[in-house]
């Protein structure tokens, strides 16, 4: 991206002036390297949405941006359905509710180290993962109703995973407002028997050593000691929530003109939040985010067994689980008043600073634990909320490291094999049904998370609390 | 096992009619023909690759689809995410493909066969056809031309 076509606030703050038919300016937090290094369309994605009915004070885009559906991903947009703002598909995405959760252990990392190969084989034998897996869970018609209206609090009342885990879920492991019966009988034949699986791609799950500390009260709340283990696992909504994306995108790109909505481009793809359509949307959206919410307690439950198996009184407790793919209801000030607002957040993380009333109350003084992936190789990150957040980005963080390349480069460039031996070099053990797929989510293929990480600190969006290094990587 | 390298094109007798283009996270399929039909037909077989090479993939088994809009867009749009769907609940992989329009109504087959992880060496799974980069076009002297990024 040419730097020159920004206005440059601060280090790590870039604006773009509305102009045209942009009703609110683009933001965009990053440093200087990381914004000349974005895809020119980050600029007119973000600029794009910035032009859409309703849309309060500012198009966001977090510093791990690039290009995505109508909506960067890493992008952020609040609409005001009393200024006739809109619902978009594509600002939620086709993995609704994609996201991480991380759950800490009593288990050391010199343990794991003496029986990794062994820990990484019953991983890939325990969760279903790939193309064509299947899970030994099948639902019934009322067990899928029960599961889109319950999310986690289903799967524990079922059996698959522990009460308190919900305390460390948004929305206390259940999704208001999602309704059944806006999912078609297509999203849920796509689900019958994928609960509980991680599906490919970017998902995986990671056993990983907690390492470099940032903020020391923080990580001891958390839980986060040096040489300890965690497992992070990030997946979504799988086959139910790609269906349910897919089936109101192309419904809301023949509707939107008919709405007096004129798109710049059909990417962007929206409707009005009151209009029938939004609310069936809404609705089924919701509900896919309890499909989410659902499948990550599950494979959580699973982790927990085979840890059982391998290290008999390991304690996996969960720290807590964030979703990078939703809309959301919230409330925020902006103007001097708060409001009720429509917060869209593509491939960007919610960041609760300290203090808000929707923390848990063991975490309410420190801030939201934000999960930010990097790859096999950089590891990943904790953050924490920062107070700054909501005035910077309606509390609003990164979520990962980003891609810097396209599949088909990553592809053309390595070979899965040879990515899997050089990550056992370096301790890193790699199991994935698929060689092409781990080549195409090479360590290098990948943003320095380290940067993405920083800027999202110095723009005072989430701040640093710990580096978790890869041991185990289970991809689909 | 030997690792095979991904397909990128498959070429016609006029050139590649099928291709995959970059998108940073995900994948743009792209197809060309003499018709808009056989266009449909080609980036069906674009997107099938980035499963699984096509010539891995036999095609003793058929799938009938039916997909309709008079906007030639969406109407590729649904094609592709009638394929997804069908991929997704059959537990299949698809190398051949077969498609007839008419007045906004798209009737197709697809021949493929169960997915066979050490055979087929998936890479990754389709989640949807999406409306970025969407184009279905006659550029002059070229045929027809459609395409659209995949999120995978």
């Amino acid at each position: 991206m040419d730097i020159g076509q920004l206005v440059k606030i601060g280090d790590f703050e870039w604006r773009i002036e509305p102009r045209g038919a942009m009703r609110v300016p683009a933001v965009i937090y990053a440093d200087e390297a990381l914004v000349s290094d974005m895809d020119d369309k980050v600029f007119e994605q973000a600029t794009n949405v910035a032009t859409l009915p309703g849309i309060v004070r500012a198009s966001y885009a977090m510093p791990d941006a690039h290009w995505g559906y109508g909506f960067p991903i890493g992008g952020v947009a609040a609409f005001d359905p009393a200024e006739d703002g809109i619902v978009s598909a594509g600002g939620v995405g086709f993995d609704i509710s994609c996201g991480v959760r991380t759950m800490v252990t009593n288990v050391a990392a010199a343990d794991i180290r003496a029986r990794q190969r062994e820990l990484a084989d019953t991983l890939f034998a325990r969760i279903p993962a790939g193309v064509g897996s299947k899970s030994d869970i099948s639902l019934t018609d009322a067990d899928m109703d029960a599961m889109l209206d319950g999310g986690a609090e289903w799967a524990v009342a079922r059996g698959w995973g522990e009460p308190a885990d919900l305390d460390r879920i948004e929305e206390h492991g259940r999704m208001a407002g999602g309704d059944p019966a806006r999912i078609s009988a297509r999203a849920r034949k796509r689900q019958r028997r994928e609960m509980g699986t991680l599906g490919s791609g970017n998902h995986y799950l990671e056993v990983q050593e907690v390492g470099e500390i940032f903020d020391r009260a923080a990580a001891d709340r958390f839980g986060l000691t040096p040489g300890r283990i965690v497992v992070t696992i990030h997946c979504g909504s799988r086959g139910l929530g790609h269906q349910v994306g897919t089936e109101y995108m192309t419904e809301m790109a023949v509707a939107a003109p008919g709405q007096g909505i004129c798109l710049p481009d059909r990417e962007l793809a929206c409707v009005r939040i009151a209009s029938p359509i939004g609310q069936r949307y809404l609705g089924a959206m919701w509900s896919a985010i309890n499909c989410a919410l659902a499948n990550r307690e599950i494979i959580g439950h699973f982790t927990r067994e085979v840890f059982a198996g391998l290290f008999p009184g390991a304690r996996l407790d969960l720290l807590y689980d964030v979703s990078h793919n939703t809309c959301k209801v919230e409330r925020h000030r902006s103007d001097g008043t708060e409001r009720e607002l429509f917060v869209h957040r593509k491939g960007a993380t919610r960041a609760f600073g300290p203090g808000h009333p929707e923390l848990p109350r063991g975490l309410a003084d420190i801030g939201q634990p934000v999960l930010i992936g990097g790859s096999m190789g950089a590891g990943s990150f904790v953050l924490a909320g920062s107070r700054t957040s909501e005035e910077r980005a309606f509390s609003s963080a990164c979520h990962g490291a980003g891609r810097r390349m396209s599949r088909h480069k990553a592809g053309r460039l390595w070979k899965g094999r040879q990515v899997a031996d050089e990550l056992a070099e370096r301790g890193i053990i790699v199991r994935s049904p698929s060689s092409r797929g781990i080549a195409e989510e090479a360590p290098g293929a990948y943003k320095d998370v380290r940067a993405v990480v920083d800027a999202t600190e110095m723009a005072g969006l989430a701040r640093k609390v710990a580096h978790l290094a890869p041991l185990v990587c289970i991809k689909g | 096992m030997r690792v095979r390298s991904g397909r990128r094109t498959g070429r016609g007798p006029r050139g590649p009619a099928w291709e995959h283009f970059p998108h940073g996270a995900d994948i743009g399929v792209r197809g060309r023909g003499a018709t808009m039909a056989e266009a449909f037909e080609q980036v069906a077989l674009a997107m099938s690759a980035i499963v699984s090479d096509p010539g891995t993939v036999g095609h003793a088994e058929r799938v009938d689809l039916s997909v309709a809009s008079a906007d030639a867009e969406i109407l590729l749009v649904k094609w592709l995410n009638a394929i997804i769907y069908e991929m997704a609940v059959r537990s299949m992989v698809f190398s051949r493909f077969e498609v007839r329009i008419e007045d906004g109504r798209l009737e197709g087959s697809a021949w493929g066969e169960p997915v066979d992880v050490a055979r087929h060496q998936p890479a990754v799974e389709l989640k949807g056809a999406t409306l970025t980069a969407l184009s279905v076009a006659e550029p002059p002297g070229e045929g027809w031309l459609a395409q659209c990024v995949v999120d995978v």
